[in-house]
């Protein structure tokens, strides 16, 4: 380490061969750490990606020869060759309507207040701690709350809408805080231009915000839908069907006025406790329809993602900053 | 009379301001005025407080929690003081109108950009909205470079038009005073000559405050001038005095360059 007390190359100075040879030596020394460094990432994605491949590649292997039209609109039956998953994913798609109809409003309206709105002190310290914990609760525990507050308190049973609303309390926190982080990146320049042109806090919310976060907010809206539509505990807490042979109610009728509510009330399931119904059957077939299902719900919830990819694209392409 | 006289000089005049930020004494017992239809021009070394100071023309302030105004900014001829806490800050902004550091348009085309200020003033009908953006744009001369494209997105443009289109944004709905806050630090040297020529064409139509980092920029444009360092307002006078005969030796240094 002789070089190392040169003083002309510790000053920056370095003028003979002599003192370029150790600077290239200590360069190179330097850069076994950025090869070494690229190595164990690539192995470190590899067992991530790899994993989920391998993973996916058994269930569609398994899954496959089951998927068909009739897979699409049977009920489940006891004979394992006959069952589908019509109830379930009807199930899944009311839920999540649910879900997205009350998490939505609930999840900016409280971003935006958070952020725009509320006062700097303790009390609002304290929400906005308790907002980014509870996306850490466990989900059954929302289940319990569902349970407790839902179906006993408030009468309204295990029910569509029992389910949809206990996975919006889920997805609320994912939703604020989204809302919040889509705000917070607007830059402060043109949130004070438009107050600096006479607008309102409100104006400032609707006409310019609110717009111009609508991308992150919609990312954080699909990411959260995607996280409720594969959860189990808090359903079954709530008490969902594991076996249902009927549809709810139509929400469009032949008499006046031609929409019906009924379906936010009936019983129901949902895809994972179709599948967890399946997967606890000691058949060999039904394990495979457990596959079919769980295939259905991985493209449905990498088909939410890729929206939210692409919505983010395509909204943010007008936007530079 | 002599006093009369003078004050109807005066757009507005800062009596013994002082601003802080929580208990950070940013603005000391500042007195000055601006000159109606003049251009003023507040220069001093990086942190001395002159966007501090411009930023309360338009109670900007008022955003952010902890801040405080002491002193008064009366606004002529109505004789108010707009740092009141009755006053509306809405209000003042919409009497008082501001231009940024850097160029911020919004993520709209040309036309929304300009129209957003008179669409704040309820001012909804196509025809009057058509007329007062192409003055608006015509004053900053932006007009011919944009009359062919104005539901373009405003990013499209240079920084020194997106800087024009903030001039136009600005002048659409008829300000008393228009603030500038560094409007030229963030372009290449034909841009900021062609804003200067603007600002320097603008003087006739509004009372100007203009913050700038560059002492040749203070020269070239402005009839006034305040040197400020540390908060404090060292001097002000016009800008002729200043430059070649100011009478504080601070002023001098800064201006000759040998402090700042």
């Amino acid at each position: 380490m002789k070089f190392i007390k040169n003083k002309a190359w510790q000053s920056g100075r370095a003028k003979n061969v002599n003192d370029l040879d150790d600077l290239r030596k200590i360069i190179s020394h330097h850069k076994r750490w950025d090869l070494l460094f690229m190595i164990t990432g690539i192995v470190a994605l590899m067992i991530a990606i790899l994993t989920f491949i391998s993973l996916f590649a058994q269930m569609l292997i398994d899954g496959m020869p089951r998927l068909s039209w009739d897979f699409f609109t049977s009920f489940p039956s006891r004979r394992p060759e006959s069952a589908g998953i019509l109830s379930a994913w009807v199930g899944t798609t009311l839920v999540m309507l649910v879900t997205a109809v009350s998490a939505v409003p609930l999840g900016v309206g409280a971003g935006v207040y958070l952020e725009e709105y509320a006062p700097k002190n303790l009390f609002t310290e304290i929400i906005e701690i308790n907002v980014t914990n509870l996306a850490g609760v466990p989900s059954i525990i929302y289940g319990l709350l569902a349970l407790g507050l839902f179906v006993y308190q408030l009468g309204i049973g295990q029910s569509i809408l029992a389910a949809g609303l206990a996975l919006a309390l889920l997805i609320l926190p994912v939703v604020i805080v989204a809302t919040r982080e889509a705000i917070r990146s607007i830059p402060v320049a043109i949130r004070e231009g438009a107050y600096a042109l006479g607008a309102t806090k409100w104006q400032t919310v609707s006409d310019h915000l609110l717009p111009y976060s609508s991308a992150g907010i919609l990312t954080g809206i699909i990411i959260g839908l995607a996280r409720a539509i594969g959860e189990t505990a808090p359903i079954i807490t709530i008490g969902a069907l594991t076996f249902i042979a009927f549809l709810p109610p139509s929400p469009v009728t032949d008499e006046f006025p031609y929409i019906s509510f009924e379906w936010l009330t009936a019983p129901f399931t949902v895809m994972p406790i179709q599948m967890f119904n399946w997967v606890s059957r000691p058949e060999e077939a039904f394990q495979l329809n457990a596959a079919a299902a769980g295939l259905v719900l991985v493209v449905m919830t990498l088909a939410m993602n890729g929206l939210a990819i692409y919505l983010r694209y395509r909204m943010r392409k007008n936007i530079k900053w | 009379m002599q006093k009369i006289a003078e004050i109807n000089q005066y757009k507005s005049e800062v009596k013994n301001l002082s601003f802080y930020y929580g208990t950070f004494n940013a603005l000391k017992n500042i007195d000055m005025a601006l000159h109606d239809k003049k251009i003023t021009a507040l220069i001093g070394p990086s942190g001395c407080g002159k966007s501090t100071f411009l930023r309360c023309f338009n109670r900007m302030h008022d955003l952010y929690p902890g801040n405080r105004y002491e002193g008064d900014i009366m606004l002529y001829p109505d004789n108010v003081n707009i740092l009141q806490p009755k006053v509306d800050p809405i209000e003042v902004r919409m009497r008082i109108s501001m231009v940024f550091q850097k160029p911020n348009p919004f993520p709209k085309s040309i036309y929304e950009n300009v129209a957003y200020g008179l669409r704040v003033r309820g001012i909804k009908q196509r025809a009057i909205l058509d007329e007062k953006i192409e003055d608006a744009l015509r004053n900053a001369a932006l007009w011919d470079e944009v009359k062919d494209r104005l539901n373009d997105l405003a990013f499209n443009l240079s920084g020194g038009q997106q800087q024009r289109l903030c001039i136009a944004r600005a002048l659409a709905t008829d300000p008393e005073i228009l603030l500038f806050d560094e409007p030229t630090s963030a372009l290449d040297p034909i841009a900021t000559a062609s804003i200067e020529e603007l600002i320097a064409d603008l003087k006739d139509k509004v009372t100007i405050l203009i913050v700038t980092h560059n002492m040749q920029q203070a020269a070239r444009v402005s009839d006034y001038t305040a040197y400020m360092y540390l908060g404090e307002l060292i001097e002000f006078g016009e800008t002729d005095t200043i430059f070649i005969k100011p009478r504080n030796k601070q002023t001098e240094d800064y201006i000759t360059g040998r402090f700042g």
